[in-house]
């Protein structure tokens, strides 16, 4: 396990996403538009398109490859289809909008 | 449940039959069994069916997994790949691999389906002489087809067209060697056959008929094929495609009863208690069938015996063929043969290339065949099968004029077919099976039962039989709850559209309030319609939500499958310069560009690149952005025109280039290819473009709504112009009105058919009114800017393109 500082929140648009490499493990942050910042495995598991590129809609964010939802809080893949994403924990310090990641 | 104390089962054999039956095993027994399978190939359940289509380059190799291994592990399934079973002790009830692992089983299922027969000719274990049955010898023929050229198929049934038909498709020169005089003649009788070979000598396949092969030449690898009459034919690869041979030797050796497949009851058991066979390895009542359809009946039946269901057992099948990817309609069922005591009706149209035959027994119909148009051969396949009495009916079958209620519609022709009937080949789904899922389970989109049953989730040319069915099933419900745009609204495009102007909505995240949207933030469908709207009808102060665009037009590049992405430069009609060319090249070596590709559209594709790299290599090519990757004008393609061809009449590339320069940066509702063409030969192709222009002496055509993708449609005539500025001023007027009128994703061609040509007509028939659109036009255009350049020069856009690099370890544990 490795807590990480990755940045600042101001770094990610609202409805947006920033990937960064972990040794060899990609992971998509998403800032959601309350402001929330959650972190994904950037890979769908149907074909393992980049899900940071999708479009964000409330906590899913849809696949860009074939449209796959997932839910970013769970990792959950959306009915109909099935599979989930790992999900990382994200901390966010209120005061400085520092985002930390724990791997 | 505790794992230890259930039932164990094994399945030898890791293939379409076997795995279909522990399918369905799960659903009426999930926590009986704990199930163990070997397959011998190293891949999970993969569709074979599909290998025609993956040759044929319809499909990839990584999309026929019926079942991946995530699969196998959400079932605690344990999977052995690449072992195969050597030895079967029935005694002590343990199987043994050649790798060593033994399996103990209290119910064993053999599911070895066949293997293909190669004939026992010297020479044919040369290099280049193959099989056609499984992924490796798929992978061969596409490695030999990229440095060789002569192919030879050895059998004209099934297989061997399939198999000839994808390696015409890898380029290579095939010829098709069959020992008798017609080809597929078990399937089909004389006179349908030669019209296949006629059709299929028209896409490129040479046919060898009533050959014998006699040896297989070469030195080390394969260099001709001689015959028993003394002619050779060149191959340097050759595909044996005579047959199957159900796989039983293991069976055999294991004491278990074998004829020509191993033997089994009507409830799939073997001579052995314990042991059953299912698939291309089992003989039922004296067939060992080949096909997929009977192979899940039997399926079926073995799951419902090992899972303690009531059941009838298995009965045999009565089976039909449909020849795949040769894009030649053929369909045969039933006994076509006309045994003893029956008779034929036949119907030929020699010019439409189509030809029927019924094959009748007292008033029932036992056999048919269709060649050419295969529209009723799900009906007629049912009525074979059920044996009703068609009397009085037979003139209206072959001639396919079906009584009242089921010509009516395609939804009574699917009301009559009978539940049994399967709908899905590659999957095995009946119609039973649809409508359960539909009716019971809910499922209200094909989506929804692709996911349910697997139905259309393969080849996909089941489709409009399952969104029939679906209507079928869930018409009423579909009718009471109003189809919105997508599953956040009920309300149409057009509701939308007037609501906004009504209200005067600027946002998207107010129209899905004040629409009372049921997703607070929408979904991939909703949030680009909602978005171009609101561009489309409040040009010079709506502000682009870029974050509800799609994938491809948030980074301005197409993402490719492997995520990495393209860039395709705006080259106006289609004409550049040796600058121009070697900036390109610069900038592709520089940044070591895996693909250069030249496009459809008469421009330069830099493929592979990497998302960081992307507005580096803008920067660099300092040219604007061809929109390849956007619903906005694409290109526009040229012919030579009177610049230099000798039939030119007037100057295409000009009229193109103008086009080009008017339109670029436009957002339409989707994508848009014009096309200009110097003279009435049309080297441009403008009739398959949304609007496409055709020179005549003297003047202009100008057509509309043609498309050359997915839904190919010739264009209308729309009108005939004298001047270029009338050309540009009709093409401002027709691509405004449907920028007003269509539906987001909704492609000229199918607006056009929508809304129909007259209404279009009378809309641009006043010059006020064709003026008043032109200037609308040019007020969307002059506030949109080239996105390449905006990126470049914008960093907090720019960040986006590139990972998070600042990171810092505040603690490490483990």
């Amino acid at each position: 396990m490795t807590k990480m500082h990755v940045g600042n929140v101001s770094e990610i648009d609202l409805k947006g996403s920033r990937t960064l490499k972990v040794r060899d493990l990609e992971i998509a942050l998403f800032r959601l538009s309350n402001g929330e910042v959650l972190a994904v495995e950037n890979k769908c598991p149907h074909k393992g398109g980049t899900l940071s590129e999708g479009i964000v809609c409330g906590d899913k964010v849809h696949c860009p490859l074939h449209d796959w939802r997932i839910d970013l809080h769970t990792g959950k893949v959306q009915e109909p289809d099935t599979g989930c994403v790992p999900t990382f924990e994200v901390e966010v310090d209120p005061a400085t909008g520092a985002i930390y990641l724990t791997v | 449940m505790i794992k230890s104390s259930r039932k164990k089962l094994v399945l030898v054999g890791n293939g379409m039959a076997g795995v279909r039956a522990i399918e369905h095993l799960l659903k009426l027994a999930p926590d009986t069994y704990e199930i163990t399978i070997f397959g011998a190939e190293p891949h999970p359940n993969y569709n074979r069916i599909m290998l025609s289509s993956v040759l044929a380059g319809g499909t990839d190799l990584s999309e026929i997994v019926i079942n991946d291994y995530e699969w196998y592990k959400n079932h605690n399934i344990t999977l052995y790949t690449g072992h195969k079973i050597e030895s079967i002790d029935t005694e002590n009830k343990v199987v043994r691999s050649d790798l060593g692992v033994e399996a103990a089983y209290d119910e064993l299922i053999l599911a070895t389906g066949s293997d293909p027969f190669m004939l026992p000719l010297p020479g044919a274990d040369k290099e280049g002489v193959i099989a056609f049955r499984d992924i490796k010898d798929c992978q061969i023929m596409m490695e030999t087809a990229k440095s060789y050229k002569k192919a030879v198929v050895i059998g004209g049934g099934l297989l061997g067209l399939e198999a000839a038909r994808g390696l015409l498709h890898l380029g290579m020169d095939v010829s098709v060697v069959h020992i008798s005089e017609y080809i597929m003649e078990r399937q089909l009788d004389r006179e349908a056959s030669v019209m296949l070979q006629k059709e299929l000598e028209a896409q490129g396949m040479k046919f060898l008929l009533t050959k014998q092969s006699e040896a297989i030449l070469g030195k080390k690898r394969v260099k001709s094929l001689l015959f028993a009459d003394g002619s050779t034919a060149e191959a340097d690869l050759i595909v044996m495609a005579v047959g199957i041979r159900p796989n039983t030797a293991l069976a055999k050796k294991s004491g278990i009863t074998v004829n020509r497949g191993i033997v089994v009851n009507d409830y799939m058991e073997t001579n052995i208690p314990g042991v059953y066979a299912i698939g291309e390895c089992a003989e039922h009542r004296g067939i060992a069938y080949g096909l997929v359809a009977p192979l899940y009946e039997q399926g079926a039946v073995l799951a419902k015996k090992l899972a303690g269901v009531e059941t009838q057992g298995y009965e045999g099948s009565v089976t039909s063929t449909k020849l795949k990817v040769s894009g030649v309609d053929v369909f045969s069922g039933g006994q076509y043969e006309e045994p003893a005591g029956s008779r034929a009706l036949r119907y030929q149209d020699e010019i439409g290339g189509v030809y029927k035959k019924l094959v009748i027994r007292e008033d029932k119909l036992i056999g048919a065949v269709l060649f050419g148009d295969t529209a009723d051969g799900a009906q007629l396949f049912s009525l074979i099968k059920s044996g009703e009495s068609i009397q009085g009916k037979e003139r209206a079958l072959l001639l396919g004029l079906l009584d009242d209620a089921v010509k009516s519609s395609p939804t009574a022709r699917l009301e009559a077919m009978a539940d049994d009937e399967i709908i899905c080949g590659c999957n095995g789904v009946s119609k039973g099976a649809i409508a359960e899922a539909i009716t019971s389970g809910g499922c209200t989109s094909v989506g929804q039962i692709k996911a349910c049953t697997k139905a259309s989730a393969s080849c996909g040319g089941c489709k409009p039989l399952v969104e029939g069915l679906l209507e079928l099933y869930a018409g009423d419900a579909a009718v009471k709850v109003k189809e919105g745009i997508c599953g956040c609204t009920t309300l149409s495009r057009d509701e939308i559209v007037a609501e906004i102007k009504r209200m005067e909505l600027k946002s998207v995240k107010e129209v899905m309030n004040v629409l009372e949207w049921n997703n607070e933030e929408g979904c991939s469908k909703c949030r680009p319609s909602l978005n171009y709207y609101l561009g489309m009808l409040w040009p010079e102060e709506y502000v682009d939500e870029k974050e509800s665009r799609i994938t491809n037009e948030r980074f301005h590049a197409n993402i490719q499958k492997d995520g990495t992405y393209s860039v395709v430069p705006r080259i106006y009609g289609g004409v550049t310069s040796p600058a121009e060319l070697k900036k390109i090249a610069e900038v592709a070596e520089k940044f070591d560009v895996p693909l250069v590709k030249f496009t459809g559209g008469q421009r330069l594709d830099l493929l592979g690149i990497k998302k960081e790299d992307l507005p580096k290599i803008w920067e660099e090519l300092d040219m604007p952005s061809g929109h390849a990757y956007g619903k906005t004008l694409r290109t526009v393609k040229t012919c030579v025109g009177s610049t230099f061809c000798r039939f030119g009449t007037q100057d295409s590339i000009a009229m193109g280039i103008r086009l080009e320069k008017e339109f670029e940066r436009l957002n339409t509702p989707a994508k848009v290819k014009l096309a200009v063409s110097g003279c009435p030969r049309n080297c441009a192709e403008a009739t398959i473009k949304d609007f496409g222009v055709v020179a005549i002496d003297g003047g202009w055509e100008l057509h509309v709504g043609g498309n050359g993708g997915v839904h190919v449609r010739a264009t209308d005539l729309l009108c005939v112009v004298k001047t270029e500025d009338e050309v540009v001023e009709w093409a401002s007027a027709f691509l405004q009105y449907y920028r007003e009128n269509a539906g987001w994703n909704e492609r000229t061609s199918t607006w056009v058919e929508r809304v129909g040509l007259d209404s279009i007509k009378k809309a641009l028939e006043e010059r006020e009114e064709r003026l008043a659109l032109q200037e609308r036009i040019q007020t969307a255009l002059s506030v949109t800017t080239d996105p390449w350049k905006e990126i470049v020069s914008n960093k907090k856009l720019r960040k986006n393109f590139e990972p998070i690099s600042r990171t810092e370890t505040v603690y490490q544990e483990g």
